[in-house]
């Protein structure tokens, strides 16, 4: 027992007291649940609303080439802002008030790109060839957008989904500086407080919801591209 | 507004928290780059070195960069030095997974012929492999640069400094010209950063590779 290391693993371990399960017992319906839910909510939302957005200016700039350049360069430009710099100007503007609000149009300006991106590479990946048999059987341009280049797009559009979610979660956590709520407020309260339980709740469920909800995310784009899943073996 | 913003930007301590701010990006990207170009160069020729590398990249998007920072703070302490070893830990994965994508990237058929023209393995890496990985290695220390940009504003939630400091300090004060000075100085920052390493990274791109680029298009 007098080996020094173990006498100095014991200190790192027990002094500081890196996690106090005491603590996370007492306070996990409390304090560790809801941030957790929140987080969920924010990072939901924010990609949900996202979608709904990039969708349609996607498929609008793969139709025409000219609003692509520019809707890159500004979704690009958003991209490279700061999270912390970009909530922060987020609530300078007049009426928009701390709290879960600028936290959400914050990280859909972040997916904005990724997912606009993904869109436009699903469908370009569909073979002409296959739109020209479409037409040749009859189908109208809607019915070719949503029953032949959509569905084909799709793999790829969930990839950028994925890449989206995973960044999202991760940004979401900074969300908790300006009361967005989520794990990252546990994150912050625990160096406030100099308790490091709190800042490893926070980190490690936040890495733990980023990987589930990648891996979740993988396995429905495996899904949907069976073909790939064919020619692989 | 603008001109309280600017009166702001006159501050002594302005440009002790922009060089703050700098210093700590760059020093953090250069030790992550003396750190991860060798590792991929050292696992270039094995599945296992591809593997590691993915995973290290996955994991690293995975981990929330404040997970990083905030837990520095229990381990290494307030200050500086402990906000350079989070951001090095931050920026070593983008690089080492683009390095190593790109330098097993190059065609096999490419080495081959080079081999077949006499050139030896340390002339293949540095004639052949490096070059052609170059856009790619570089398109990796990019987005790490950028990435540590961002995360640098972070330093000043664990007394690392920077122009964090200044929208803290905003914040925490209700001063609205301070808040914005500091985040727009960080967007600027960060939009340089971006522009700056994409010209660096046309610049390294070996001309053929251009034309076969253009020709591809």
């Amino acid at each position: 027992m007098s080996n020094p290391t173990v006498l100095f693993l014991q200190d790192v371990l027990q002094e500081p007291k890196l996690i106090d399960w005491e603590w996370i017992g007492e306070n996990f319906w409390e304090d560790i649940v809801p941030a957790f839910q929140g987080h969920i909510f924010l990072s939901f939302v924010s990609v949900a609303v996202a979608l709904v957005i990039a969708l349609p200016v996607g498929i609008f700039s793969a139709r025409y080439r000219k609003v692509y350049p520019p809707v890159t360069f500004v979704t690009g430009i958003l991209y490279s802002i700061p999270s912390l710099a970009l909530f922060a100007i987020l609530i300078s503007i007049p009426g928009v008030a701390i709290g879960p609000a600028p936290v959400i149009i914050a990280l859909v300006a972040y997916s904005l790109l990724i997912l606009i991106r993904n869109t436009v590479a699903g469908l370009d990946s569909v073979p002409p060839e296959t739109i020209d048999a479409a037409r040749g059987m009859g189908l109208t341009d809607r019915q070719i957008l949503f029953r032949v280049e959509l569905p084909l797009a799709l793999p790829v559009i969930v990839a950028g989904i994925r890449i989206a979610t995973v960044t999202i979660i991760g940004i979401a956590t900074i969300g908790a500086y300006i009361n967005g709520g989520g794990l990252g407020q546990l994150i912050f309260d625990g160096i406030s407080r100099q308790f490091p339980t709190m800042i490893i709740a926070g980190a490690v469920l936040a890495t733990a919801l980023a990987i589930i909800a990648d891996l979740l995310l993988l396995a429905l784009e495996r899904y949907l591209r069976p073909w790939a899943r064919v020619r692989r073996t | 507004m603008l001109l309280e913003i600017l009166e702001v930007y006159a501050r002594p301590d302005f440009p002790e928290k922009l060089w703050q701010h700098v210093l700590l990006s760059l020093a953090a990207l250069l030790v992550a780059i003396a750190i991860a170009l060798p590792v991929a160069l050292l696992i270039r020729n094995t599945r296992l070195g591809a593997a590691i590398a993915i995973n290290i990249g996955n994991i690293g998007r995975a981990v929330p960069s404040l997970a990083i920072l905030a837990l520095a703070l229990p381990l290494l302490g307030i200050g500086f030095a402990s906000a350079l070893v989070a951001l090095t830990a931050l920026a070593i994965p983008p690089i080492l997974i683009n390095a190593s994508t790109g330098l097993r990237e190059v065609s096999k058929d490419v080495i081959d012929a080079a081999r077949g023209m006499g050139l030896s393995g340390g002339q293949i890496l540095s004639r052949i492999q490096l070059p052609i990985a170059a856009p790619v290695i570089f398109a990796g220390i990019r987005t790490s640069a950028v990435q540590t940009v961002a995360s640098a504003t972070l330093a000043t939630f664990i007394g690392g400094g920077g122009l964090g400091d200044l929208i803290v300090e905003g914040y925490s004060r209700r001063g609205p010209e301070i808040l914005l000075a500091g985040a727009l100085a960080v967007a600027i920052l960060a939009i340089i950063t971006e522009v700056g390493f994409g010209a660096l990274e046309r610049a390294f791109t070996p001309k053929g590779l251009k034309i076969a680029q253009k020709r591809g298009r």
